[in-house]
């Protein structure tokens, strides 16, 4: 735990006034609300701390035993006895934070977080991050999840896009006085894939095919994402020629049972330690131009 | 729409501790939709968390409605903006390597 410099949180001198505390709140609190700065975590670690400092620096009190003790503060036996004098005190906050939002340097010497002065209707919304992989959202399957220790059972829609965001209404945080509680953002993050590259709902894949093969014509077996498939290669295939596999691409959100499609790119290898015999046959061949 | 599904604007302003006053004004400024029903009015409750967004930055950021108009325009864009920057991404990563 270390000690957390409020006047410079709030960009005030020591010797700021009320005034000065209140003025570089506002407008630090202007930036970095977590409403002016949706899904951004650095702005909402960024809040809190402002809102911590503006917790502590606009309450006198606190102020006093902040300048008087701070930099101490593991000395916590002195701070005990002015702790005890706190029970029951509640002061400004300016933002939609539960005590939990506090630091430990904070809980350490105050004892925990300050508690509401506005009535809230509505608890506020949580943000998750879900990874997957590009195999996960082949079929709509359930998961659970455990956002702050509850265990949630959510659809994860087949075809789901990287960055995709959905909204759970109602699994946020619980409301105040009776309200309702707020809603739950998971944002989908879909690994890449080694051998797939993924557009929309479109996958793409290289295929290394012998020349022999590429020249003369036969099959090959790809791997699609579910599974093999058998393809007949056509006589003198170029490099880098392209098929389509219809339907072996990724589901569409939220249009069951279509899917994109599969590209398939050749790249012909070209054969290497030829043998005395091979090179012979090729020399005779390309005579044959 | 359905009595169910709204609120009465006075037990919301009661609950956020806000004038019925400032309500009229956002309707004024077009930044929420409200139901007049039996000479009361109502607060869709879809509406609800933009509204509460509303309430916050003006009585605790101290923002005038000018500026949440403006405010709410620009998230709005940069809403769509990250819905396109993030598309584009996808699309990219398919063309690299």
């Amino acid at each position: 735990m270390e000690f957390i410099d409020y006047y410079k949180i709030l960009v005030i001198d020591k010797n700021a006034t009320a005034d000065d505390i209140k003025k570089a709140y506002r407008k630090l609190a202007r930036k970095f609300h977590p409403d002016i700065n949706p899904n951004d975590k650095e702005a909402h670690k960024k809040f809190q701390q402002i809102n911590e400092a503006n917790e502590v620096l606009s309450d006198p009190e606190k102020r006093k035993k902040y300048d008087q003790y701070g930099k101490d503060w593991q000395h916590a036996e002195q701070f005990e006895n002015q702790r005890q004098h706190r029970q029951g005190q509640e002061t400004y906050t300016g933002g939609d934070f539960s005590g939990s939002d506090f630091s430990d340097f904070f809980e350490s010497m105050f004892g925990g977080g300050a508690g509401y002065q506005q009535a809230k209707f509505r608890g506020h919304d949580l943000h998750a991050e879900l990874h997957l992989q590009l195999t996960d959202v082949l079929k709509t399957h359930k998961q659970t999840l455990t956002i702050n220790g509850k265990g949630i059972r959510i659809t994860i829609p087949a075809g789901v896009e990287n960055g995709q965001v959905i909204k759970l209404r109602g699994y946020g945080a619980p409301g105040v006085n009776g309200g309702p509680s707020g809603d739950l953002y998971i944002t989908f993050l879909v690994e890449d894939h080694p051998n797939f590259k993924r557009v929309g709902h479109n996958l793409f894949v290289t295929v290394t095919l012998d020349l022999y093969t590429a020249l003369l014509g036969g099959h090959t077996t790809i791997e699609t994402l579910d599974g093999k498939v058998k393809m007949k290669v056509n006589p003198e295939t170029q490099q880098g020629t392209k098929v389509r596999l219809k339907g072996k691409g990724l589901p569409i959100y939220k249009h069951e049972g279509h899917s994109g499609d599969l590209y398939v790119t050749y790249e012909v290898k070209l054969p290497t330690q030829l043998s005395d015999e091979q090179k012979a046959l090729f020399t005779k061949l390309s005579q044959l131009k | 729409m359905q009595k169910e599904d709204m609120v009465p604007a006075s037990v919301f302003c009661i609950r956020h501790n806000i004038e019925l006053s400032f309500i009229h004004s956002l309707r004024q400024y077009d930044l929420i939709e409200t139901v007049l029903k039996e000479e009361e009015i109502y607060l869709p409750v879809s509406v609800l968390p933009r509204l509460e967004k509303i309430v916050r930055l003006h009585f605790e950021l101290d923002i005038n409605l000018e500026g949440i108009e403006t405010i709410t325009h620009l998230l709005q864009r940069i809403e769509v903006m990250q819905e396109h920057i993030n598309e584009l991404t996808n699309r990219l990563k398919g063309f690299e390597g």
